[in-house]
């Protein structure tokens, strides 16, 4: 996608949107939070702009998941996912597209076992980025990783760079896309962070979803704003990251895990 | 020492018939490119697990042959081995179709293979992926012109040796570039280390003497040129010597990976409990590709024979291709390790071994590349005078029969 501006772009949208110049895109996003415009029949125009708050420059955006409340046997985060984006379990698990899935531990000595869901990890370091031969793989200034997917070309080098296995590579064609999280055959994915919610002020479904089960094992802030509930939680009480030891600064960290 | 003359491949059955059974198996691995770019990636036994599967495994192997494959020129350019120098073209022109052959597989492996001018437009420089784009066109141009100047006339020495160092120097970039594609890697156990980069370098060197020697024994053969004895001998010694190196670095690398008890896991996984992996690693790159051609090559009457050059050779490229597979799909299979210390379950088949049954548009696919290969070979040698009239040891030897 030429001319793209990668610091508010989600480079979610396959409508002729995506080749408007990034200027006229700002304006479009800046007039509103959701524009939208009809061309002609069949070609709707879609932009997301979201307000400098919502996007800024100095937002990190991140989850926080407690893994104490995270049920076993639930599934909520997966299935608002899969609705949300149009991934589906097909019932063959190792080619179809999986950006968020629910991990079972069992330790080994004791026999102790959590649940908690893994996802794209929107790393600060992220090992896909530094990989991608063609700039594809990007990080927003704001911290969310994505694929631009007008330039993968699906080498899939990204896909054995990712410590947390948080990448799909999509093996069939596909029908009936949603307008705001486009995919392709041949390409890759993974979790944008509900990018088009985030940037009109709004949450993840995976976040949403686990609040309407009453568990309210995942948060979703800025970890850039001390004022945040996500900051003060994550300064207040301990927290991980899934292979720290890589030193890529996941935007997801897990509490008691 | 005769004057060095060369003549384009004599258009016999022998050479027509090859170039067309080259022929079917391109068309071939054109026809498996359009069934999986049709359907997509699910007709391969690739998943999301093993996202790298048997195409990988021939276009890396080509890739790395390619490299050694040019290694008979630097010997006599850059390293003054007056025997080596009547072979120089032969070598550039095959590592030029090696390394088609093995991009070919590649490309036609993509995704988005309709995309590849975007790779060629839009680079990420902290890709080891983007520079080898450079490193791999850079090559051919380079290796190109280093063959232009062997066939023009009154090219001044010192400039075809400058060429040659150039040529020689941006091969081992090459290949560090393609090993480094695994080295880099920072979080798979099976990768992530700084030798896969000299190690590639010395499967290059191996592999790329292996396929030189049985091309140019083939096509002495079928257009009757004479290939000495001496001459063979010494590929023979070089060979081995080659093949030792390999094992020497593999040897290094898991020994590396057993003292540490972070790697046990995966340690045990290569040597012992793979299955499919762990009998390629022994019998296969290991016994196959390794101890049996060294022991043979090293052989003090047989090793100089023709028959036991040519079935070392033929070993090296057989074990190599089991080595390669090895790095490329066992690395894959081993999980990766998200939670140390955990038993991990996941709809995603987290902490299990990855499953992959190669299929057969893939292994077409592969073929197909290395169709390319040997065809572009045969084909410029049947059109430019790349190949000597003779490899007799008195031609290509002054000292040939002082030192009998």
């Amino acid at each position: 996608m030429s001319g793209c501006d990668k610091s508010n772009c989600g480079c979610v949208n396959t409508n002729p949107t995506d080749l408007l110049s990034s200027s006229r895109r700002n304006f479009l996003g800046g007039a509103a939070a959701v524009a939208t415009l009809t061309l002609a029949p069949g070609i709707t125009i879609t932009a997301f702009g979201g307000s400098a708050k919502a996007s800024g420059h100095h937002a990190r955006w991140g989850l926080l998941v407690d893994v104490n409340k995270c049920k076993k046997d639930c599934n909520a985060c997966v299935t608002a996912c899969s609705t949300e984006h149009g991934w589906e379990d097909t019932g063959h698990p190792l080619t179809d597209a999986q950006w968020i899935r629910k991990v079972t531990l069992k330790d080994k000595k004791s026999g102790f076992e959590q649940s908690l869901p893994v996802m794209c990890q929107h790393c600060a370091e992220p090992p896909c980025v530094d990989v991608c031969p063609t700039a594809a793989s990007f990080r927003r200034d704001d911290g969310i990783v994505l694929v631009d997917k007008h330039l993968c070309i699906g080498c899939r080098y990204c896909i054995m760079a990712c410590p947390y296995q948080a990448r799909s590579f999509i093996h069939e064609p596909l029908i009936d896309q949603k307008e705001y999280s486009p995919r392709g055959k041949g390409t890759v994915e993974s979790c944008n962070l509900c990018v088009h919610r985030v940037d009109v002020g709004g949450t993840p479904a995976c976040v949403e979803a686990c609040s309407a089960t009453g568990n309210g094992a995942m948060l979703f802030g800025n970890l850039n704003d001390p004022d945040s509930e996500i900051s003060k939680r994550v300064a207040e009480y301990p927290s991980t990251q899934i292979r720290a030891d890589l030193g890529l600064d996941p935007g997801v960290r897990y509490e008691n895990l | 020492m005769k004057r060095i003359v060369y003549r384009e491949l004599e258009g016999n059955v022998g050479v027509y018939g090859l170039i067309l059974l080259m022929g079917a198996f391109v068309l071939a691995g054109a026809g498996s490119f359009y069934y999986m770019e049709h359907f997509g990636h699910i007709v391969t036994g690739m998943n999301n697990q093993i996202v790298w599967g048997l195409p990988h495994v021939f276009a890396i192997f080509l890739i790395v042959a390619a490299s050694g494959a040019l290694n008979v020129a630097s010997i006599g350019s850059v390293f003054g081995k007056t025997a080596y120098k009547p072979m120089a073209r032969m070598s550039g022109l095959l590592a030029v179709a090696l390394l088609l052959g093995g991009l070919s597989v590649l490309v036609l492996d993509l995704g988005r293979p309709d995309r590849l001018i975007v790779a060629m437009t839009s680079y990420n420089f902290k890709s080891i992926f983007a520079w080898n784009i450079l490193l791999y066109n850079g090559f051919m141009v380079i290796v190109g012109v280093y063959l232009y100047l062997q066939m023009e006339r009154n090219v001044p020495k010192a400039l075809l040796k400058s060429v040659g160092l150039f040529a020689f120097i941006w091969r081992l970039l090459l290949t560090t570039g393609t090993g480094s594609i695994f080295g880099w890697l920072i979080a798979r156990e099976a990768y992530d280390s700084a030798l896969m980069a000299p190690m590639f370098i010395a499967m290059s060197l191996s592999f790329g003497l292996a396929i030189f020697i049985l091309v140019a024994l083939t096509v002495n053969g079928l257009t009757n040129r004479p290939f000495g004895g001496a001459l063979l001998a010494r590929f023979g010694k070089l060979l081995a010597i080659f093949a030792a190196v390999v094992l020497y670095f593999t040897l290094a690398q898991h020994l590396t990976s057993l003292y540490a008890t972070e790697h046990h896991t995966y340690e045990r996984f290569i040597l012992l409990d793979g299955g499919i992996y762990t009998q390629l690693f022994w019998f296969g790159h290991i016994l196959i590709g390794n101890i049996a051609p060294i022991f043979l090559l090293l052989h003090p009457t047989m090793g100089k024979k023709r028959p036991a050059i040519v079935l070392s050779a033929l070993m090296i490229i057989a074990g190599g291709f089991a080595q390669v597979y090895v790095i490329v799909i066992g690395g894959q299979a081993f999980p990766l390790m998200l939670f140390p210390g955990y038993e991990v379950q996941s709809s995603l088949m987290d902490g299990q071994i990855g499953q992959y049954a190669p299929s057969l548009p893939e292994l077409m696919l592969g073929l197909g590349g290395v169709a390319i290969a040997i065809a572009l070979t045969i084909v410029g040698m049947k059109v430019f005078k790349i190949v000597p009239k003779s490899l007799a040891d008195s031609a290509v030897d002054p000292h040939h029969s002082a030192a009998k």
